[in-house]
This record gives structure tokens, sequence and C-alpha cells, in this order.
């Protein structure tokens, strides 16, 4: 087992990737003094790093583990609202931010241990329905019980994030980029923890083998509703960190399925169970989303080109681009682009002719 | 309306969308049966089939039924070509998109079924933003188009209080029929005794002369063209399509397939008559904006205790 983790965790990119993306998040907000205010990215970077926390939870439980998640946007609305409802000035609580943030991981751990108790024990497909189902039941309530979520209209104004008695909102944009980060960068080293742990790498043994795994003594049930817990953790602080970046909770529709799919791209096009992967995944596919589109838009925007026409429109254009990542990815490089190296190992062992399985195309003549 | 008026004019609507969620629930449970894969793109699919099915209306320059008639005939090309052109999609994501990840670990074709679903999903907000007649609601991409009214809305039992139209005899006179054909092909053809074959063990099948990938293809086929045909008489029953309804329906035909045991035919038909039947009582009984909790609620509860379905195969997973 031992050995096994230390081949998971090899020397060489995989490991230090994570480290060198973070590293180069945190001198953006430098390079924004001497570029031009047209290619200045640090403000647009925000919404990299929170989705990079809501990769994170997702890569606990699908990428370590194996269990598809499809319901993460629901994990992500929770953790919004409890912060909401924590820390709006319409509610009696008023925790402010960090007593929210913890607040919402509460409420983000309770919701996976109330989803998961029930339907862990189902099998991969089904499981996936069910936190997708999960997923719809959660917007659909937020949205109908408006005497507590004020539905549609989302709760605001949320309050700044604070540290140590200085705020950090949208008007000091410089403090709250380095608090985001410098959240992400405590989440990144918990998760590289974790996935060496002894936790770890029950989770992994479960997605690799799950009968081997019981074989070995380990309680599956017990292990995939950990992950499920931390996963649910890891997604309701990223919810939390999102509303204390905007300010507001936003409408229920928001944290909808394309959310969820947002999330598992950037999981799969980072590298499904690499934490530099998942940080790498949420740069391209959030840069693309939030950066590349809007600046894009504004561009044509500005020199008249965006006409009567459906096709002229970059937003338009998403779901296809992410469509066609997403085949494209499975189809040339489903390890991701920043793979894990246990993962990548896996999926090229038919390749190296290691594959014990027999395999529907192994009869062919 | 008496109370047992309520209940049975809820069971007809509730019935007849049943029948439509158990044609799509097929082509998600046939296709996992014999490929293990969850075809996500399904439901997109089944929307590409409505926006084709206003298309070809415009084109054909379909109108309401005249006096006295209860249909325009015009819907029968309609239900000769929407099924083929879902049927050649399906196949032809089937050859492009899933065929080469047949070996690959079982999320990598999930995900991939995703990323189709997302490029039809596109494909139906630019189809819905071309400047055509028959969006008589306007071309904004994302805007829902009405569907023009071939089927009278009169109610075949006269001044009763219950509401029987032709839509709801419709949609059964299209479905019934069809579900008998899947029946036999899949129980007494040769074709179905292969498809039955590699859903239980494709390599066995192989051995003993079948060619997989055909009957694989077959399966996309049917399928898509249970999903085209669903296209055009939810279409014709409900009267408005939206680019994104693929996600909505086919949630619930999904649902539907799942709580009657995924890979069972007869169970995607009761799982769906059943979703129906629930979704329509949820709106009459409970609040039309809970049916959607409701019915994952239900999902839940079922697997719960029958964690394969209803009618799905309790046996322990291939290891």
């Amino acid at each position: 087992m031992a050995a096994g983790a230390r081949t998971g965790a090899g020397p060489g990119l995989y490991t230090q990737a994570h480290w060198l993306i973070l590293g180069i998040a945190a001198l953006l907000p430098i390079a924004d003094l001497v570029l031009p205010q047209s290619l200045q990215v640090a403000g647009l970077v925000r919404p990299i790093l929170i989705f990079a926390v809501l990769g994170m939870g997702l890569n606990v439980v699908t990428g370590f583990t194996g269990l598809l998640n499809l319901g993460v946007a629901a994990f992500m609305a929770i953790g919004v609202y409890t912060y909401a409802i924590l820390t709006c000035d319409i509610y009696p609580f008023q925790w402010g931010f960090w007593g929210g943030l913890a607040g919402a991981m509460v409420s983000g751990m309770v919701a996976g241990l109330l989803l998961g108790l029930p339907t862990l024990r189902l099998r991969g497909d089904y499981l996936a329905i069910v936190t997708l189902g999960f997923g719809e039941m959660v917007q659909d309530s937020l949205k109908n019980l408006d005497a507590i979520t004020k539905g549609t209209q989302g709760i605001n104004p949320l309050p700044p994030p604070t540290f140590l008695g200085y705020a950090a909102s949208q008007e000091q944009p410089l403090r709250l980029y380095y608090l985001l980060l410098g959240i992400l960068a405590v989440v990144v080293l918990l998760t590289r923890n974790l996935e060496n742990s002894r936790a770890g790498r029950t989770f992994i043994s479960i997605r690799e083998d799950e009968l081997a795994a019981k074989c070995m003594g380990i309680n599956p049930m017990k292990a995939k509703l950990l992950a499920f817990v931390i996963g649910a953790c890891l997604c309701s602080t990223s919810g939390a960190l999102w509303g204390a970046n905007l300010g507001s909770s936003g409408e229920p529709g928001n944290y909808d399925f394309q959310l969820s799919v947002l999330a598992l791209c950037i999981v799969i096009v980072g590298g499904m169970g690499s934490v530099g992967g998942v940080l790498l995944g949420s740069v391209v596919m959030m840069g693309f989303n939030s950066i590349i589109l809007v600046k894009l838009t504004a561009f044509l925007t500005q020199r008249g080109l965006i006409g009567e026409s459906v096709f002229t429109s970059p937003a338009n254009w998403k779901y296809l681009v992410f469509g066609l990542a997403l085949i494209l990815m499975m189809r040339f490089r489903p390890e991701g682009l920043l793979p894990s190296r246990r993962v990548q190992s896996e999926l090229h062992e038919i390749d190296s002719g290691l594959s014990a399985k027999p395999r529907v195309e192994d009869a062919k003549p | 309306m008496t109370n047992s008026e309520v209940l049975v004019q809820q069971l007809i609507i509730g019935l007849s969308n049943g029948m439509i969620i158990a044609l799509i629930a097929l082509g998600y449970t046939m296709v996992y049966g014999i490929v293990e894969l969850i075809n996500f793109s399904h439901g997109d699919l089944f929307m590409l089939g409505t926006f084709l099915a206003l298309t070809v209306v415009g084109a054909l320059g379909l109108g309401e039924p005249l006096d006295g008639q209860v249909i325009t005939w015009g819907v029968i090309p309609l239900l000769i070509i929407v099924p083929v052109f879902c049927a050649a999609v399906n196949w032809t994501a089937d050859r492009l998109a899933y065929r080469p990840l047949r070996n690959a670990p079982r999320l990598a074709p999930l995900v991939s079924a995703i990323g189709v679903s997302f490029v039809y999903m596109n494909i139906g907000l630019f189809w819905g933003g071309l400047p055509m007649e028959v969006f008589n609601m306007g071309t904004a991409p994302a805007a829902p188009k009405d569907f023009t009214a071939l089927v009278s809305y009169d109610n075949l039992l006269g001044d009763s209080n219950i509401t029987l139209t032709a839509k709801e005899v419709l949609v059964f006179a299209v479905t019934t029929p069809l579900l008998m054909a899947l029946t036999v092909m899949v129980k007494y053809t040769r074709l179905g005794r292969a498809m039955r074959a590699v859903a239980q063990e494709p390599t066995a099948a192989r051995l003993v002369g079948i060619h997989v990938d055909s009957v694989i293809g077959v399966a996309f086929i049917l399928g898509g063209a249970l999903a085209g045909f669903a296209s055009v008489i939810y279409a014709l029953y409900n009267n408005t399509i939206y680019f994104q309804m693929g996600f909505r329906v086919g949630m619930d035909a999904f649902t539907a397939a799942v709580l009657g045991g995924i890979g069972s035919l007869p169970g995607a038909v009761l799982g769906g008559i059943l979703i129906g039947v629930i979704r329509a009582f949820s709106d009459q009984y409970i609040a039309t904006e809970w049916t959607n909790v409701v019915v994952f609620a239900v999902l839940i509860l079922a697997l719960f205790f029958r964690p394969s379905g209803l009618l799905g195969s309790t046996a322990a997973e291939k290891v």
C-alpha cells in the first residue's frame, strides 16, 4: 500500500505542479501593475480560485474514490445559502465571514452525510442519477422556500470577508484576491495530505477495485461516506467563498446541472485524482468561461461585430466548446492535461499489455 | 368537477405523458443494457427531434386541422422523417464519440455522452435562433417556440367534465404499437436474440458469431428512432418546445429507466408510466413547483428499498 502511494506521488511535474500554479497566481496582481487596463486579469481570476476549491471537492469524490457525483452544484448552493443566512443583516445571526464559512462547511458535511447514508450502497450509475436528482431537488427547494431564501431574488447584501480585522471587499480587490488564494492554498495542502494519508489510500483502493479493497479489510461504505462528506464540505466551502466574493447569494437557478458539469469538466480536463490537474483544469475551463468569453464579447461589442444572428455572440458557442472539450479529452487524453501518475498508468495498461480483464475488443479476429 | 373526476382527468394526463417518457426511457435502457453506458445525450437528441419536427411543419406548410377533422394528416411524414433523423444522429454519435471508448474505463464514455449532450444543446440553441417563420414567438435563440396545433383540442367525450382529446388518443395510438413491435422484436427475432446475447456477455456473443458492433449500432438506431417518435408526439401533445427541454424531459425519462430497473425494457415502460402519473398527481395534489422534488424523492426512496430498481435484476455486478 505504501509503495502504491508513492507511485501516485512520484517525483516530477505532477508533485510540484500545484505549487507552480499557485505561485503564478500569487504573482498575477503584481503583473497587473505594469500591464495596460485591457489586459489586467487578477479581478477575473477570483472565480477561478473559487471553482478550484469546488473542483478539489469533486476530485475527492470522483477523482480519488471513483464515485460519480453529478450534483456538486447543490452542495455549492447549500454553502452559499448557509453563508448568506448566517451573515446577512436581515437574519438574526450575523456571524461574520469566518463564522459563516464554518457554518457553511458544517451544513455541507451534514448534507453530504444525509445524501450519502441512504444512497452510497447503490451501484455507480445509480449513484450518479441520485446525485443529479439531489442537485435538482436542492435547486427547486431553494426556489420554493422563498420565505427563508428570498426565492429568485437571492439574499443580499452579504458582508465582505474579513481577515484579522481587515475587510476584504470588492473595493479592496487585492486583499480579497490574496484571501481567496490563501484559502485555496490551504485546501490544496490538505487535499495533497489527504491523498497520501491512510484515508486517501483507502479511497483510491475503492476506486481501483472495490471488491479487492473489501477483501483487504476496508469497509467501503465507511470510506465512501467519508469521501462524500469531505467532498461536500469542500464544495460548500467554495459556495461560501462565492457568496462572499459576489456579496450576494445569487439566485437558486445559478446552481444548476450546468454548474455541476462545469465542475466535472474542471476535474476531467485537468486530470482526475490529480490536485495540480484540478488547478490547471480550473484555469482552463473557468479561464475560458469568465475571462476569454468576457473579453471576447467586450471586444466584439466594442467593434460592433455582434449582430442579429445567433452565431455572432461568443456566449452562444459556450456549450459547443465545453461539449467538444469533453468528447476530445475522453477520446485522446482521458487521463487529463496534468494526470495523476496512478490514473495514467491505469488508463494505459492496455498499451503495455498488462490488462488481465477480458475485454470486448480482445475477441476480435 | 368531483374528486373522482379530477382523479380520472389527472390519470389521463399522467398516462399520456408517461407513455411519452416511456419511449425515451427505452432508449436509455436499451443502450445501457448492452454497453452499460448512461447515454446522457438522449434527452437532447429528443429535443433536436422536436426542432426538426417544427422545421418540417414549416417546410410542408402544415396548419391546424380543417373543420370537421381532428388531425392534420401531415403528421404522418413527421412520424417518418423525425425518427429516421434521430436514429441516424444517435448512430453517428455512437460511431464518433462512444465506440472508440468501448475499452476505456466506465467513466470515459459517460463523460463523452455529457459532452455530446452539450453539443446537441448548442445546436438546438443555434436552431432556435435561425430566422424561420415557424418560430412565431420570435427568433430569440433561447425563447420557447410554439408548436403548431396539428391535432384538435375538441373534447371527444362531448359535454363531460373529463377531457379526452384526439391528442391523448394519438399518444396511445403511436406508443402502444411501438412498444408491442419492440417486444416482439426483442423476444422473437434473430436480431432480438442477438441483442439479448450481447447484453448478457459480449465476448461469448462474439464467439458464437454475433457481430457485436452492429448489434450495438442497432440498439442506438432503435433508441434514436423511439426518441424521434417521442419528439413528434410530445410536441403535438404539449405544443411548446425549447432548447433546454432535453435536459428536463431526459431527466424524467432517465429517472423512469432507473426506477424501473435500468437495462429492463418492461421496467422502462413501467417507470415511464409511474413517473408520468406521479408528476400529474403531484401537480394536482401537492404543487407544480414541488413536482421535481417529489419525483426525485420517490426515486431515492424506491432505490433505498430496491437498489436495482423495480424490475431490475438483482444479480451482483460483474467483476
